[in-house]
């Protein structure tokens, strides 16, 4: 089931605007994760689509068919809340059945029936034994499966997950994030999924949507997003960023700190910020350098504190031996942005990632 | 006093204050709540058992039990359906003038009952300002059952809306808003979500609204009109014979409406029992979320 947003914003009383003129489009069978800082409008963005947070403007289409005057129980969309939302008072098999339970009685399927879909269910969520117990007796994992199979119940195609993961700690949420994966390519679904955890995002969508003070920053592949983010906040909020300050000048930019190497650009000149990786940044031995010492050790990479006179950043490579004397740090892979937009196009962009991409990143603002 | 005992870290070693103030309140609550109760069996019993039921059992008691149990069902039908709708309003809905919503329903609490029934007499008494008009077309509400019927639901109002509105704001709207995603109408919501997962806290508030609208004495007693067999109420009842110094019938009176009250807080007990069993439970699933 397609998901088709168009300009869409949400005004809250005391005007403050929680989502800004957001357009997004999902296509059938994606899984697509919205990413972003708390407040940026993610959780908002997902009640707008289920009906659940009216909007100011803008529109929403589910499956080609507009939503607007749409309430949200005759929306057919799985949800699942933060928290779950279990009925606490009913057993886990009559929570699962709910949606097919309070349905009319002309439409609703008969209770030999609704008890095969829920044995069905509870063997899909691995929990077949379950059934007559209570809520409050499940482990956060457990519940949360149980919601999700509550939510799956009456067959919609479309899922929307808010934080599914935010209560599960890390051993239980990295199975449960794999096992989601699973369901939602098995059962042909589309998915929209709300985070904060990038890695998470990162890990079982197909595309992430990054979004921050309710707009949509940059909605592209995890690969995209890494190579071209389309702001700076964008890149540090994929991943640990070493920010290197300086001026583009005849093609060269030029780092304020010392020690750092000056590498050439297409980039028209101006104040130009570079932001890298601290894994992407490389030594270069050099007698006018500073000195670099290990400090911390994970597995084949070795994190180096490299000393520029008036700071000291850290940087990540797989072990090796210590330098041996004085250094200066390459930052050619470094993504140069001016004025908070980036100061080459696509420059760093494989040439297969680009024809994915051209589509997805959203005109600039 | 367990809770006292317990929280002492060795029972055998008490200083003198823990010891005296024990003590105090032993005898505070024998003194205050155990006494009167006893005292009013025991007056009750006094002339024997036959004697009593004798009493309870004469045709203007009788009346005023029946009259005492057709306002209390009354005024808990109707003051559950709008507490419900109130609380449930006051917790999930948020709109100008909320606050002050939330502060009036107290009033009947912090309201002397006697200045109640005195408003419903302002207003609905033969020389009030609507009682005349109401008369003229044969409704009369004070001196009369409808006007008992009002004075109690004043002075209950509050107890419903009270108990599930603490309980209604914690449990938030996500239960509801998955219910409704689920395909689920209002009324199925409210019925099938809304009040069982607040059904503990609203019993207990049931219950403490049943337990007010069989004892209330100030309000029913300014718009009653006390005449017996027709709108005296059992502590109305009460009242008048123990100033006809029919002090047996009095106190039997007395001990049947202190049993009846007795067995609903009694109950409420056990429900708050319960609430308190799943409050940590709810705690649990608040702080997951969190």
């Amino acid at each position: 089931m397609s998901v088709l947003i168009e300009n869409l914003t949400r005004q809250v009383a005391g005007g403050k605007v929680v989502l800004d003129n957001v357009s997004l489009h999902v296509p059938d069978g994606a899984f697509v994760a919205l990413v972003g800082p708390s407040g940026a409008g993610k959780t908002t963005l997902l009640r707008a689509i289920a009906g659940l947070d009216p909007a100011s403007s803008g529109h929403v289409e589910i499956d080609g068919r507009a939503m607007e005057g749409l309430p949200p129980r005759e929306r057919n969309v799985g949800f699942v809340f933060q928290n779950y939302a279990l009925f606490r008072h009913l057993t886990v098999a009559r929570n699962i059945s709910f949606g097919l339970d309070v349905r009319p009685r002309a439409s609703r399927p008969s209770r030999a029936e609704i008890d095969a879909k829920v044995a069905e269910l509870l063997t899909l969520i691995q929990l077949p034994d379950l059934g007559a117990a209570y809520p409050q007796r499940l482990s956060g994992g457990q519940r949360q499966r149980v919601a999700l199979a509550r939510a799956l119940a009456t067959g919609p195609r479309l899922l929307l997950l808010d934080e599914p993961f935010g209560a599960l700690d890390p051993m239980v949420r990295r199975a449960v994030r794999t096992w989601l994966r699973d369901l939602h390519d098995q059962l042909g679904l589309t998915t929209i999924l709300v985070t904060h955890d990038q890695e998470e995002a990162l890990d079982v969508a197909d595309r992430l949507v990054v979004m921050q003070d309710g707009r949509i920053v940059q909605d592209a592949d995890g690969e995209t997003l890494d190579a071209t983010p389309a702001t700076p906040f964008v890149m540090e909020f994929l991943g640990e960023t070493l920010r290197f300050p300086g001026v583009v000048s005849n093609g060269l930019f030029v780092p304020a700190d010392t020690h750092v190497a000056p590498f050439s650009t297409t980039a028209v000149d101006g104040s130009t910020e570079a932001l890298i990786r601290p894994h992407e940044a490389v030594l270069r031995p050099d007698a006018s350098g500073g000195t670099a010492k290990r400090v911390g050790r994970r597995g084949p990479l070795e994190r180096l504190a490299v000393d520029l006179d008036t700071r000291t950043v850290e940087i990540e490579r797989p072990v090796s031996a210590p330098p041996s004397g004085l250094v200066v740090l390459e930052i050619a892979q470094a993504r140069l942005f001016q004025n908070g937009k980036p100061a080459v196009e696509n420059a760093r962009l494989p040439i297969d990632a680009v024809t994915t991409s051209s589509d997805a990143i959203p005109e600039p603002v | 006093m367990n809770a006292l005992a317990s929280s002492s870290p060795d029972s055998a070693r008490r200083s003198p204050a823990e010891i005296a103030l024990i003590a105090a309140a032993y005898a505070i609550v024998g003194l205050m709540l155990v006494l009167p109760p006893v005292l009013v069996f025991t007056e009750a019993l006094r002339s024997g058992l036959g004697a009593a039921l004798a009493s309870i059992t004469d045709p203007d008691a009788l009346s005023a039990i029946k009259l005492t149990l057709e306002m209390t069902v009354a005024a808990v039908v109707i003051n559950t359906s709008f507490g419900v709708l109130a609380g449930w309003l006051l917790a999930k809905y948020r709109f100008p003038g909320r606050g002050v919503l939330v502060a009036l329903i107290e009033i009947p609490i912090s309201v002397s009952p006697v200045v109640a029934g005195l408003v419903w007499l302002l207003l609905f008494g033969t020389q009030g300002w609507w009682g005349e008009a109401l008369n003229r077309v044969g409704i009369t509400i004070a001196f009369a059952t409808p006007g008992i019927l009002l004075a109690t639901l004043f002075v209950t109002f509050p107890f419903v809306t009270r108990t599930l509105l603490p309980l209604m704001e914690q449990q938030g709207r996500d239960a509801e808003e998955a219910a409704t995603l689920l395909g689920a109408s209002f009324w199925r919501i409210l019925w099938g979500v809304t009040l069982p997962e607040a059904r503990w806290a609203l019993l207990s508030g049931v219950l403490l609204t049943t337990a007010r609208a069989m004892g209330e004495f100030g309000a029913v007693s300014v718009v009653s009109g006390h005449i017996p067999g027709l709108t005296e109420t059992m502590p109305l009842h009460i009242e008048t014979l123990y100033n006809g110094y029919q002090s047996v019938a009095a106190f039997s009176m007395a001990a049947l409406l202190a049993i009846m009250a007795t067995a609903t807080v009694g109950m409420r007990s056990l429900f708050e029992a319960r609430i308190r069993r799943e409050e940590p439970r709810k705690a649990e699933t608040a702080g997951g979320g969190a």
